[in-house]
């Protein structure tokens, strides 16, 4: 793993193989702008890094799950609606983390770094981090699917059939917030919703089953790594944008194809 | 008798200053049939979202047996476009199982051609089914419709109800339906409960058969299957709900007289007792007087 290409397309496949499942649930739950909320708090995580002087991965995580505990208690007691919480929460915690950046002393912070993802940066510990952290988020999912598709469902359903409701939702929030904070580091604060929820609408198109969808956006996400990967390699452009304009690509590229594959098979 | 599978007392809540359950005490038992009528906004859905634990009441009570299994038939499910769910897989939301046994519950509910079949793209009518048939799955000891009528003639209706009856005789599970129809219930209903905050007042239906009139208008087959609920009020309900003194409402004659005129105000609760005057008048009522007829 010394080559930094082979690092980064290893980091990336494993983030997209995270972000997949959770995306598909993102998109069937609406929570994309929950998502986007929890990714500008971690810009406050990096200055608090910085300044108590601790790993500012550790930081980033740490405030996006401080952020999700915050909205999964707030939204439930505000009289506001859950985007105006949402929008307050992500926009103050992201101005308070560049006024906090500005009085780190003496570390140039490469700001672009963390708002558009530095994949080509990505090192050993990173790929350890990913590997276990989504590891473990990946695993709690799967362990929590059924009764968590019920709840997305139908809530009535879930609830009177046993199904802890609020529990689930406080979990499924905290795990979004691990797996937002690991993958800033890749794709940054301005595009991690983008690789949350483009590669699920284009499972979208094929899919029969939530399985098949949550599978089908990790490949997607898989493919739009490489392919930004690639294009930046090949034309010299940011690495991080590289990969969303790919996962969009082939959702249109999708929504051209699936029609005409049901039309034959018809 | 064994204990009830759920039990409410005295069940009290309000939303904001509005009091939608005034002192509620209601219990199913095992295999018995209930019937929750009551007009639009009666709290009929919040009662039974109370009994199941949806909703806390901020007084009162709710016991249930411990790990009862509830089978849930909301009155609509919206399944987005976006999630993409096949019959199939709706059909094991909860409790995995094969592909046979799927087939197999569908057909007991007439719907057996939709199993690879998207949920969103299923009509009303095989939606419902399509929940029955799940619930037929999950084998529970309480079965919970809220309101499977809605939009649906007098015939689907009777068709329903006796789908209702045989997934009851199968499962031998008790039965808890809500209904926004105040007089056409289903037939073998053990109790009808008519309720709007509180229990106004509850009984035995009386079958169609007896009505030679709706025999003729609803034709035999549905006949059998559908029951009519002869209301005993001593109270009337403003537009706002509250109770106001009267006699009785739903523009049908009450006049049988078993009046409790002392029970007028907000603690008022009529029990199982209540289901009086409906087969031993001392005067001969005129049934047509009686009964609600359609327009």
């Amino acid at each position: 793993m010394d080559d930094f290409l082979t690092r980064a397309v290893i980091g990336g496949i494993l983030l997209a193989f995270v972000c997949g499942p959770f995306g598909a649930f993102i998109v069937w739950r609406r929570m994309a702008f929950f998502g986007d909320t929890l990714a500008h708090s971690a810009l406050l995580g990096v200055a608090l890094g910085l300044l108590v002087g601790v790993d500012v991965r550790i930081g980033m995580i740490a405030t996006c799950l401080a952020a999700a505990l915050i909205l999964a208690i707030g939204q439930r007691q505000s009289r506001l609606g859950s985007d105006t919480v949402l929008g307050m929460l992500a926009h103050s915690t992201l101005a308070l983390g560049m006024v906090a950046l500005a009085f780190v002393q003496g570390i140039a912070v490469d700001l672009m770094a963390y708002l558009f993802g530095d994949i080509l940066a990505v090192n050993v510990s990173d790929i350890w981090l990913l590997g276990l952290g989504g590891g473990l988020a990946l695993l709690v999912l799967i362990w929590m699917w059924r009764p968590l598709l019920a709840l997305t469902v139908s809530p009535e359903i879930a609830a009177a059939e046993s199904i802890p409701v609020e529990r689930l939702r406080l979990v499924f929030m905290l795990l979004m917030a691990l797996v937002i904070g690991m993958a800033i580091k890749i794709v940054g604060v301005l595009l991690i919703t983008a690789l949350l929820i483009v590669p699920a609408a284009s499972a979208r198109f094929f899919a029969r089953t939530p399985e098949q969808m949550a599978i089908g956006a990790a490949l997607f996400g898989a493919a739009s790594v490489m392919a930004g990967i690639s294009l930046s390699w090949h034309v010299d452009s940011p690495a991080g944008p590289s990969i969303v304009i790919s996962a969009a690509g082939l959702f249109l590229l999708s929504g051209v194809v699936a029609p005409l594959m049901r039309r034959i098979r018809a | 008798m064994t204990a009830p599978l759920i039990e409410g007392r005295g069940l009290i809540l309000s939303f904001g200053n509005e009091r939608v359950l005034d002192n509620v005490t209601l219990s199913i038992n095992a295999g018995e049939i209930m019937t929750l009528i009551g007009p639009n906004g009666a709290g009929k859905s919040t009662l039974v979202k109370t009994l199941l634990g949806l909703q806390q009441a901020d007084q009162g009570e709710v016991t249930r047996k411990p790990g009862l299994r509830i089978g849930y038939v909301p009155q609509k499910l919206a399944i987005d476009q976006v999630l993409p769910m096949t019959v199939k897989r709706f059909l094991t939301l909860t409790r995995s199982a094969s592909r046979s046994d799927c087939q197999k519950v569908l057909e007991q509910v007439g719907a057996s051609h939709v199993i690879d079949t998207q949920m969103s793209s299923l009509s009303g009518g095989e939606t419902q089914r399509v929940m029955l048939a799940r619930t037929l799955l999950l084998r529970p000891e309480l079965l919970v419709l809220d309101e499977p009528t809605q939009g649906v003639d007098v015939t689907g209706q009777a068709e329903l109800y006796r789908l209702i009856d045989d997934i009851r005789a199968e499962l031998n599970c008790a039965v808890l339906m809500i209904s926004h129809d105040l007089h056409l219930v289903m037939a073998k209903t053990d109790q009808v409960v008519c309720f709007n905050r509180h229990v106004c007042c509850s009984g035995i239906p009386e079958t169609v058969r007896q009505h030679p009139e709706y025999r003729s208008l609803f034709g035999n087959q549905a006949a059998d299957a559908i029951g009519i609920y002869t209301h005993a009020h001593d109270h009337e309900h403003d537009l706002a709900g509250h109770i106001v003194e009267g006699g009785h409402d739903h523009g049908h004659s009450h006049d049988h007289g078993h009046h409790h005129g002392d029970h007028h105000g907000s603690g008022h609760v009529h029990g199982p007792g209540c289901a009086h005057g409906h087969h031993h008048h001392e005067e001969e009522i005129d049934e047509k007087d009686r009964i609600w007829r359609p327009e």
